[in-house]
């Protein structure tokens, strides 16, 4: 700090608490103390006072000895002259900002102020996409009840979509979040800082104004999409807002780190240590933005302000400079455009972000921040798949001597002639040839193309083989993105990502009709050869599983054991996958684990899987059944699909999904339940998994196998019955999946037995589970 | 006839010299005219005299020359030396025993006025013996503490167990040379024995005793008075107070409570707030009672009270002198005899109160831990009922006073560092590792009239803050450089290089950091520990780029400290004269032992023990070391005004525009 400062948040802190008290104490006469208060769909309640004092808040009650707590942190403003020192101070009052700032969220729930109505606003995308229109499954949050919807912003991040960027949180690809507060010099200024960030895909987190004016409303003005999908996220357009950023970050040490309520400091250093993160002041900084930024800074968050404001640039609360400014019009540059640029890497450069930016050569960005922009109906200008056309990827290797690097062939007619929101069909053939290609790559490298192309903004991708369903939005188009570009980004991509495997890459781009249908036949025996490779690809035909710590730089004591018929929880990395990443990268995150000795077939006790858990785990783990949920099961991080539970009463489990947010009959939700799953700990009986290990011969085989589903979550059945079907088949029992209760029917432990009954569930007649 | 020196020459401290001209208008001595004409023996002062039986004195001035008894010139130099270490580790550590006694009496609710004032600190000491404190109340706590504490002295076998706060590294070097203490008692008592006639005649035997005693004050009876002292009366953090003659109230009475001990000075700040003292006081004719201290009294109540510290050591004939101070009031260490006859000279009358401490001709009021508050409101009584007795016209107080910021405990400058949530020592070794801080200097010890009171001290600190050093400071030197005004935020500012600069700015610290008396030195190894446990400069206290100076040292508790720290691995300078120097130029091999404190000790230890009179050359030296221990670190050597470009300045420039350039000079254009 610096007096200027200290002076000021510390002032701002004084005003905020305050401010809290008053609005409870006006709460607590209208609404009572027993009136609930909470944020949409999570487990930890109002998080960041969870985190830092360890109290759950669950009624306005409850805020009162937090707010108490809050003022005990505060301190005087430093004298004129001989003050004493503030830093400590500073970083205390910025705490209390913290617990106030919740607490005033908190009760604006209660009177439905949060999340922030904004007339004509629509959040792009719900917590998981499943269709470009958005229409193939309800939007699983209503209007006011959670992540926004229309005419609201998106308020707190709710824990399913913590949970789904988990995996690219602690893989890397997204390197971590800026909590953008107020308002950019101009729109143009405010969209280049935001594209530059999303370039890098770090989660943009938007709050707070400059008289009245928020970076949202510039951004809205723009036409910028802003929602989960787009890594853009609009919090509210005061200070306060800036709140739920750190909630963010509490209840990523919560899910990922194993760490508890309670465990300030270590949430904290946490977040110095792992969670890449830092505040970007646009305009002018008041009492409570200083305040609200010596908060911050107690995470290890640097502040960089587009104004003079004082510096701090000695380290150790932070990892780097504490305070920096960066006036904006003193930023060396042609023009706005490449100030804001600047601007935006000296945010990296402070807060030592690692970011990796592929440097793609097409006419629109690129980045994964992009990965989840949808193209709608309005804005498409050509789609390929989908309803009224074929699209299809194949990915096939060949001899070094048949590959041209770097070539990439249209063979047919482009999408000029098509009429806008027309479709075409469209095949896309990779043939990539290296010294340590193996064939079972294949399948490995071709699923990339979803999240290559998905990278272009502009460009949405969905699905994958036969089943792809690519759209070109008209911004796209018209900055000239064609059908070449697709080969551009997948040769650029491959040699970036799989360098290790993949020497050369060639793409040939088919809309020619009669090559579209030959090389089609040609994919699709591909396919079939791929299905049946994998099918016989059992756990038995193999002597070694591979290890998975990729999350250990979140999850510091969780590692997973992946086998042929156990994919990874996060459901992003098969047996095949972790193999290709050995072969990527030999001293990774993936690690051959020899066998050895079987110790138990049934329950699948290896030696080399045990001695592996011991070792992985840190010693908190020291032993793991690969088939049982009931003995040693495997840990779990916090990014899992599912979550697997038993229910003693109907002697079975239930399956919930990650996109379930309603009550199950456990009596619990997904985001309580994720508590215990979770943080790299051995819970006989709960288990995260990722959702296609459901359909494995190997699901629990130990403990009964899929016929010990009693319950499931709807959208788990419905997105992969024909999946589940073949499993019923094969267990032998074909109707057994109507017999699995779901939310729709069932939300208890007794109209779960009743259905049961009523259904006739395998369950009830198996043995005993325990 | 020795020469007498010009005023200005005793002191370089304004109110000092006002006070010395007042004497001599009086024809007053005083330690500055005394030392004047008491020359220092130069055998005695070089260690060349043993006087340790009946056989001698033995005065040795030539090569080769043995006493009596055949002891050689270096024998006898580290007997004397391993002697006043002893002595001086005996006055702390029967302070630290005191304190021990009276947390037992507090526990047990036998200590009148006295109470658990930090039991956040409590359970933290306790906690680290493995004492139980979960479900268990205060008192408890402290009992079980204070017994651990008070066998600590009396222990025959084993180790003392405060030295377990050392760095891991650290605890085994000792254990490997054989000096971690068994009890505090035991090594004192060891001392003086090996050191009689006839007994340890290997010097390097002799002063690895040494070391064995000193670190049973270092890590024992010092550390233990330190504890104690914060558990009762608070742990510091900072406080406005003042320092200097000035702080003496020509409407009040005047209280000034001098020596070392906490327990009696706490006593009477209480009982002098007390509505019956404060009524007794008016009902005599004077606005209250205005209390201040000297020595290390002073600080111990200037970094607990804010209650102004009147000066340091060579200023308590001074304050007399100002004819203003109804009563002294002093315990043990540093009091000088010569107090009583000065005092005859006014109406002030001086009060002893520690059973071990009677001085001819003053008046001894006796503390008693039992009934604290009761003698402490007697002894205010009395000074209250001399204020009749003040003469008027004698009266003489300086105008001369400044504001200090003390309080720098470790646990405070923990806290400053990151606030209750992330609190460490980070920020001050980053600070160290980029070069911001190019080092730190703990500057300590005594006043001493045989040079320019405050001049060697002021002179160092003033310097080494230039070059980006942080000071820490305890006892009178820390007095001298609050009265110069370098205790406050203002001086982090303007007094500085400018990457200390930014440091003081951003945490909003003085340059110098006051850490407490000289029994709090220990404060200073904790300080060492934690920013070794931190990381990055090394695993070990002799790693550090740190140095440790007492420029104006005379006490023999100085060389107990001195020693006590390099044998935690500090590199430590004394000013002034050499207890050990020898006469090399007439005596040849008289400087074996001075050599073997430092390069010896430097081999075994990592720290050793150096003589520099001149304060360029102490300077020199001090950087020197700071500049190779950054080296052996792999850290960026330092830099001038290498950094510098964040804080205030720019913000305040852009402040004081006139409004409608401010706007666009601070924010740029407005947003649209």
């Amino acid at each position: 700090m610096s007096k200027y400062i200290a002076t000021r948040a510390i002032r701002g802190a004084n005003a905020l608490v305050t401010e809290a008290e008053i609005m409870l104490n006006k709460a607590l006469k209208e609404k009572g103390a027993d009136t609930p208060v909470s944020f949409p769909n999570t487990a930890y309640y109002l998080p960041t006072i969870l985190g830092m004092t360890g109290k759950a808040v669950e009624k306005l009650g409850d805020l009162q000895p937090v707010l108490k707590y809050a003022r005990d942190l505060l301190h005087p403003i430093p004298a004129f002259a001989k003050w004493t020192p503030y830093l400590g101070e500073t970083l205390d009052s910025g705490m209390a900002t913290l617990l106030a700032a919740e607490a005033i969220e908190a009760i604006r729930f209660v009177y439905g102020l949060q999340p922030e109505p904004m007339p004509g606003f629509k959040l792009a995308g719900g917590t998981s996409f499943t269709s470009p229109d958005n229409s193939l499954t309800p939007s699983p949050l209503p209007l006011g009840e959670g992540a926004g919807g229309e005419g609201r912003l998106n308020g707190p991040i709710d824990d399913i979509q913590l949970r789904s960027w988990g995996i690219q949180l602690v893989d890397g690809r997204m390197p971590g979040f800026a909590a953008i507060v107020g308002c950019a010099k101009s729109n143009e200024v405010a969209v280049k800082i935001v594209r530059e960030l999303q370039r890098r895909n770090i989660l943009c987190f938007l709050s707070g104004n400059v008289n009245g004016r928020s970076i949202i409303h510039q951004l809205m003005e723009e036409g910028v999409e802003l929602g989960y999908d787009t890594y853009t996220v609009p919090f509210g357009t005061d200070t306060i807002s800036a709140i739920y950023a750190l909630g963010f970050a509490t209840r990523s040490a919560l899910t990922f780190g194993g760490l508890k309520p309670g465990q300030s400091r270590e949430i904290l250093l946490y977040n110095k240590e792992r969670v890449f993160a830092f505040v970007l002041a646009l305009g002018e900084v008041d009492d409570l933005k200083y305040a609200a930024a010596a908060g911050a800074i107690n995470f290890g968050f640097p502040v960089i302000a587009d104004t003079v404001i004082p510096e701090i640039l000695p380290t150790g609360v932070t990892t780097y400079e504490h305070v920096v400014s960066m006036p904006f019009n003193q930023i060396e540059g042609r023009d706005d455009l490449e100030r804001a640029e600047r601007l935006v890497q000296k945010c990296i450069e402070v807060r030592g972000v690692k970011v990796k930016v592929s440097n793609v050569d097409v006419p629109v960005p690129y980045g994964s921040a992009f990965e989840g922009e949808v193209v709608r109906k309005a804005d498409l200008r050509v789609e390929f798949g989908g309803k009224h056309s074929r699209a299809f990827e194949y990915l096939y290797m060949a001899k070094l001597d048949e590959v041209t690097d770097g070539k990439i062939e249209v063979i047919g007619p482009d999408f000029s002639a098509v009429e806008p929101q027309g479709h075409m069909d469209l095949g896309i053939v990779i043939k990539v040839a290296g010294r340590q290609m193996q064939q079972d790559f294949e399948p490995v490298l071709e699923r990339q193309v979803h999240y290559f192309v998905n990278g272009a903004s502009g460009i949405q991708h969905v699905g994958q083989r036969d089943i792809a369903w690519i759209r070109i939005s008209n911004a796209a188009a018209d900055k000239g993105f064609n059908l070449e570009h697709f080969g551009k980004v997948l040769h650029a991509r491959f040699h970036e990502d799989f360098g290790a495997i993949v020497d050369k890459v060639e793409v040939t781009i088919v809309t020619d009709p009669t090559l579209h249908a030959e090389w089609l036949e040609k994919a699709r025996a591909a396919y079939d050869y791929r299905n049946k490779r994998l099918a016989d690809l059992t756990d038995d035909k193999v002597d070694e599983f591979y290890s998975c710590t990729l999350c250990q730089s979140f999850a510091p004591n969780h590692v997973c054991v992946v086998s042929p018929e156990r994919l990874g929880l996060c459901g992003a990395y098969n047996w095949l996958d972790c193999k290709a990443s050995f072969s990527i990268n030999p001293t990774g995150p993936n690690q051959p684990i020899k066998l050895g000795k079987q110790l138990d077939d049934r329950k699948g006790y290896w030696q080399g899987t045990n001695d592996y858990a011991k070792i992985g785990s840190h010693g908190v783990v020291q032993e793991v059944s690969m088939y049982s949920i009931m003995e040693n099961p495997m840990t779990a991080c916090g990014c899992f699909e599912c979550i697997v539970m038993l229910i003693p009463e109907a002697n079975g489990v239930m399956v919930v999904s990650r996109e379930d947010t309603s009550m199950t009959p456990a009596g619990m939700t997904f985001s309580t339940l994720a508590g215990i799953a979770g943080g790299g700990l051995q819970t006989p009986g709960v288990m995260g998994v990722g959702k296609y290990y459901l359909i494995s011969p190997k699901f629990i085989s130990a403990d009964g196998g899929f016929k010990r589903v009693v319950w499931m979550s709807s959208v788990l059945k419905e997105t992969m019955k024909d999946e589940f079907r073949a499993v019923c088949e094969r267990e032998g029992d074909p109707d057994l999946l109507d017999k699995i209760a779901d939310e729709r029917n069932v939300t208890t432990v007794e109209e779960l037995l009743a259905w049961l009954e009523a259904h006739n569930h395998p369950a009830m007649a198996m043995e005993p589970m325990f | 006839m020795p020469k007498k020196r010009e005023i200005k020459e005793y002191s370089t401290d304004p109110a000092a010299q006002e006070m010395l001209i007042r004497a001599d208008e009086l024809g007053i001595g005083t330690a500055f005219t005394r030392a004047d004409h008491m020359v220092p023996c130069n055998i005695g002062g070089a260690g060349m005299c043993c006087k340790q039986c009946g056989m001698g004195p033995c005065r040795l001035t030539k090569s080769g020359e043995t006493g009596v008894c055949g002891a050689t010139l270096d024998t006898i130099q580290a007997r004397n030396l391993t002697r006043a270490i002893a002595a001086g580790g005996a006055a702390h550590s029967d302070h630290g025993r005191d304190m021990a006694f009276l947390l037992k009496a507090a526990a047990n609710g036998e200590a009148e006025g006295y109470s658990i004032r930090d039991v956040a600190k409590l359970r933290i000491v306790a906690s680290k013996y493995g004492i139980k404190i979960e479900g268990r109340a205060p008192e408890e706590i402290a009992n079980d503490l204070a017994e651990l504490y008070i066998s600590q002295f009396g222990q025959q076998r084993g180790e003392v167990v405060p030295a377990i706060r050392a760095p891991k590294k650290r605890q085994q070097l000792w254990r490997e040379q054989k000096v971690w203490p068994r009890g505090v008692d035991r090594e004192v008592v060891e001392a003086l024995h090996r050191t009689h006639i006839g007994d340890d005649q290997d010097p390097a035997h002799i002063l690895n005793h040494a070391i064995r005693t000193a670190l049973a004050d270092g890590w024992g009876g010092s550390m233990i008075a330190t504890d104690v002292s914060d558990i009762l009366f608070g742990t510091p953090a900072p406080i406005l107070g003042q320092a200097n003659l000035g702080v003496i109230k020509e409407d009040m009475v005047n209280v000034v409570v001098h020596g070392h001990e906490p327990s009696l000075s706490e006593m009477i700040v209480a009982a002098s707030q007390d509505p019956e003292i404060i009524e007794y006081a008016r009902a005599a004719g004077a606005n209250g009672v205005n209390l201040s201290g000297i020595c290390c009294t002073a600080n111990e109540i200037l970094m607990r009270q804010g209650i102004p510290a009147a000066g340091n050591f060579l200023h308590q004939e001074l304050a007399i002198m100002t004819g203003a101070v109804e009563a002294m009031v002093v315990d043990v260490q540093c009091i000088m005899q010569a107090l009583v006859g000065l005092a005859q000279n006014f109406h002030t009358k001086i009060i002893t109160t520690s059973p071990k401490v009677k001085i001819t001709g003053a008046t001894h009021i006796e503390f008693d831990e039992h009934k604290a508050l009761t003698i402490a409101k007697q002894i205010l009584k009395t000074a209250i009922d001399n204020f009749k007795s003040r003469e008027t016209a004698k009266v003489r107080i300086p105008k001369i006073k400044e504001d200090v910021i003390p309080g720098f405990s470790h646990e405070y400058i923990n806290y400053m560092l990151g606030g209750s949530y992330r609190a460490s020592f980070r920020p001050l070794n980053d600070a160290i590792m980029s070069g911001r801080i190019r080092g730190v200097a703990a500057i300590v010890g005594c006043n001493n009239p045989r040079s320019s009171q405050d001049y060697l001290h002021n002179t160092v600190v003033k310097e080494l803050l230039k070059q980006d050093v942080l000071v820490v400071q305890t006892g009178c030197g820390a007095i001298a450089a609050g009265k110069l005004g370098l205790m406050l935020g203002e001086a982090g500012l303007s007094e500085v290089g400018s990457g200390l600069r930014e440091i003081c700015e951003t945490v909003g610290i003085p340059p110098v950091l006051h850490m407490g008396s000289c029994v709090d030195n220990t404060r200073i190894l904790t300080v060492l520990t934690q920013m070794v446990e931190d990381g990055g400069l090394g695993d070990d206290i002799d790693q550090i780029p740190a140095v440790g100076l007492a420029p104006e040292w005379m006490s023999e508790k100085a060389l107990a400290i001195a020693t006590y720290c390099v044998a935690s691995g500090a590199y430590v300078i004394f000013g002034g004269a050499s207890p050990v120097s020898g006469m090399p130029d007439r005596v040849n091999d008289s400087d074996l032992v001075l050599k073997y404190i430092s390069e010896g000790w430097e081999k075994l230890y990592g720290g050793k023990l150096e003589f520099i009179p001149d304060p360029q050359k102490m300077i020199e030296a001090a950087l020197a070391h700071i500049d190779k221990k950054r080296a052996a670190l792999g850290l960026p050597a330092w830099e001038k005004d290498k950094f510098g470009r964040s804080g205030d300045a720019r913000m305040r420039e852009l402040e004081a525009l006139p409004l409608e350039v401010k706007r666009e000079a601070i924010y740029g254009a407005t947003a649209d």
